[in-house]
């Protein structure tokens, strides 16, 4: 049970992550080519901005954050059920080429599709490439568990296929990007080094739907995470079945991962730290490690959007760069001290 | 002890000798033909006979100038650079005792990517030996940083830790490589070190690769002895009189010359030391005095085909070689996770 202190402790640990987010947003707001002051912001908000800065505002950087608020919750839950599921630390859907499954779908579709990536990017191809980006995480993640099968998943095992599966993938990648222009070779480039390209509202409502199902069973579903930590022995003695609650659970992660992926391209190491941070503050039990996170993961992914966005203006670099420079010194802090 | 008497005690068999002598022949050969291939096939397809003309004869025909001053230089380090990761993955293999080690796995061409993306950024003015004291440099920091960090664990290096520890610091390696270069609009010339090609490979390039790599080839075959001592435990090693720091130092050494020298020219080149020194194996046996030259000789046969395989998958258009090795290799990674064996 969740004891009264600890329920205090969570909320206002909770209140703090929500405080700080609030406060990158304000400031990402803010920052960018085209400045604008605090209060500016706050007034544009009111409706009483110029043009130029409701435009900036509201069609530019507000889907953006939004995005990097889906992209950063997927992820962070993901990995979080990945961690549990595989019992194992180190997993992540970035390092274990579920993302750049993904990605790999993503590409090969925009090539059969129209050729080139932006320019003939219709409704059609922003709509389905969701579905795309799912089927290919799917794929990534269905090649990672056959090889890593051997009369039952090896944890270490399974991280090292999945490391091989996705430089195979990449390798794929490079291959097919050539086949672009040179300049779409640029941008998908930086897409699959991770960047949060679909900038506009229409990208944010096409995986919102997605996200906050998926988002919404995998909580749901979570009681299942508890019984798994405590063994899959007890799990069946407890009466849960145990290998298809773990498929059920496995599906959402990767799909989460899959479909954050079709906008934000690979970013990995975000969904291994999250949820280590979080289980820090909260905890091992699910229901209140996946909403934290989930709140994790987003503050990281904002923070690291505005470096990214604003680091070498005005071009950005792809903020799955700025996430990797975080998070690798923290992954191998975890392995030193494990 | 029964592997050890095995391997230690048991003279080289004809049989493993008759072995090596086959394979080294049927390698050169392949090699021999594979280079004449690379330079009669590409854009502008010349006739052997061509080929041989300006090579031997110093005619100055358009034809016989590429074949000079492009194809051949490209050919000839596509071998050293195949050879000398070759070797360099077969002394890690050897040292660690870890089936998957090899420098892109654990993040040493990473380290020297950096280095070289660092020193673009300070638009150092330094030359083709410069570039290549400099990516020495980031693989030795690399080396070192992946052996602390996997060394800390309790039980010794294990084999899945050394490979996790090489991904992430090759992860963080090339990310802060590819940040500082579009920080500095740089990314374009950054981008062949990074998928690694042999595009820009002169002759200039390959007399650097040759002279600071046959150095670390030569000193490789002098210990190859103690890397099969070593390779069958430290316990054993220690048994039989090794000082087995020493023989890791060398080792090491060996590794960043042969593995640096290969970045500067030819950019990151993944799996080649994987696959090579693994077919090798299992053909000879596990005694790294046959290991390693018939390493050498594959690891080069296996790039100058993965070249002209670059070449031509995409024509006119070049794809990088790393991503052809990568592609040959993983098949190679995942089986040997799966079989879980050590190099013992």
């Amino acid at each position: 049970m969740i004891t009264y202190g600890k329920r205090k402790r969570v909320i206002w640990i909770t209140t703090v992550f929500i405080i700080l987010i609030l406060f990158t947003i304000l400031i990402s707001l803010q920052l960018g080519s085209f400045s604008i002051k605090p209060w500016e912001v706050v007034q544009t908000f009111l409706g009483q901005g110029t043009r130029k800065q409701e435009i900036v505002l509201f069609s530019m950087r507000l889907p953006r954050i939004v995005m990097a608020i889906l992209v950063g919750t997927a992820l962070a839950v993901s990995g979080a059920i990945l961690q549990s599921i595989t019992k194992n630390d180190l997993a992540d859907p970035g390092i274990m080429g579920i993302s750049s499954g993904a990605a790999l779908a993503v590409v090969m579709y925009i090539y059969f599709m129209n050729g080139n990536v932006y320019d003939g990017v219709s409704n059609l191809t922003i709509w389905t490439m969701p579905v795309v980006a799912f089927f290919g995480s799917i794929l990534g993640a269905v090649l990672i568990y056959l090889f890593a099968w051997k009369k039952g998943i090896n944890p270490t095992r399974l991280i090292l296929i999945g490391i091989g599966i996705n430089s195979a993938f990449q390798a794929l990648m490079i291959i097919f990007q050539l086949r672009f222009t040179t300049q779409e070779f640029n941008r998908v480039m930086v897409w699959i080094s991770g960047s949060i390209w679909g900038t506009s509202w229409i990208y944010v409502i096409t995986i919102l739907p997605w996200i906050i199902v998926f988002l919404f069973f995998a909580i749901y579903k979570a009681r299942f995470l508890d019984v798994f930590l405590l063994g899959d022995h007890l799990s069946i003695g407890l009466g849960v079945q145990v290998e298809k609650a773990r498929r059920i659970l496995i599906f959402f992660a990767v799909a989460l991962a899959g479909v954050a992926t079709s906008v934000a391209g690979t970013i990995s190491f975000l969904g291994l730290i999250s949820p280590h941070i979080a289980r820090k503050i909260v905890g091992p039990k699910h229901k209140l490690l996946l909403p934290v996170s989930a709140l994790v993961g987003t503050l990281l992914l904002l923070i690291s959007d505005t470096i990214a966005r604003n680091i070498v203006a005005p071009a950005e670099i792809p903020v799955g760069i700025v996430v990797s420079i975080i998070g690798v010194p923290y992954f191998l802090y975890l392995m030193v001290k494990e | 002890m029964d592997e050890i008497s095995q391997v230690y005690h048991q003279k080289l068999t004809s049989r493993r000798v008759i072995m090596t002598i086959s394979l080294l022949i049927v390698g050169l050969i392949l090699l021999v033909f594979g280079i004449g291939l690379s330079i009669s096939l590409g854009a502008k397809d010349i006739s052997f006979s061509t080929v041989m003309n300006s090579i031997f004869t110093g005619k100055h025909a358009l034809d016989s100038q590429i074949v000079r001053d492009v194809r051949l230089p490209r050919a000839v380090a596509a071998a050293l650079v195949g050879a000398f990761l070759a070797v360099s993955g077969a002394v890690m293999q050897g040292m660690t005792r870890n089936p998957i080690a090899e420098p892109s796995v654990l993040g040493i061409t990473q380290g020297a990517t950096l280095t070289i993306s660092i020193a673009f950024a300070m638009q150092a003015k330094i030359g083709g030996a410069g570039l290549m004291f400099i990516a020495f440099i980031g693989a030795s920091l690399s080396g070192l940083l992946v052996y602390f960090l996997s060394s800390r664990s309790k039980n010794g290096v294990d084999p899945a830790k050394l490979a996790l520890a090489g991904t992430a610091l090759g992860t963080l390696f090339i990310s802060v490589a590819v940040a500082i270069a579009m920080y500095h609009n740089l990314s374009q010339q950054l981008s062949f070190w990074i998928v690694g090609g042999l595009t820009t490979a002169k002759w200039e390039g390959v007399q650097l690769l040759f002279f600071a790599g046959i150095w670390g080839v030569i000193a490789a075959i002098i210990l190859s002895p103690s890397i099969t001592i070593l390779s069958l435990g430290e316990e054993v090693a220690i048994g039989l009189g090794k000082k087995t720091n020493t023989v890791r130092i060398m080792g090491i050494i060996i590794v960043i010359l042969l593995s640096g020298s290969s970045v500067a020219v030819a950019g990151n080149i993944a799996f080649v030391g994987l696959i090579v020194p693994q077919i090798v194996r299992s053909l000879v046996g596990p005694d790294y005095r046959l290991i390693i030259p018939c390493s050498f000789v594959l690891g080069a046969t296996l790039l100058v085909f993965s070249d002209i395989i670059a070449r031509m998958i995409n024509q006119p258009y070049e794809t990088p070689v790393g991503s052809i090795t990568a592609l040959l290799g993983v098949p190679f990674f995942l089986y040997l996770v799966r079989k879980g064996a050590r190099v013992s």
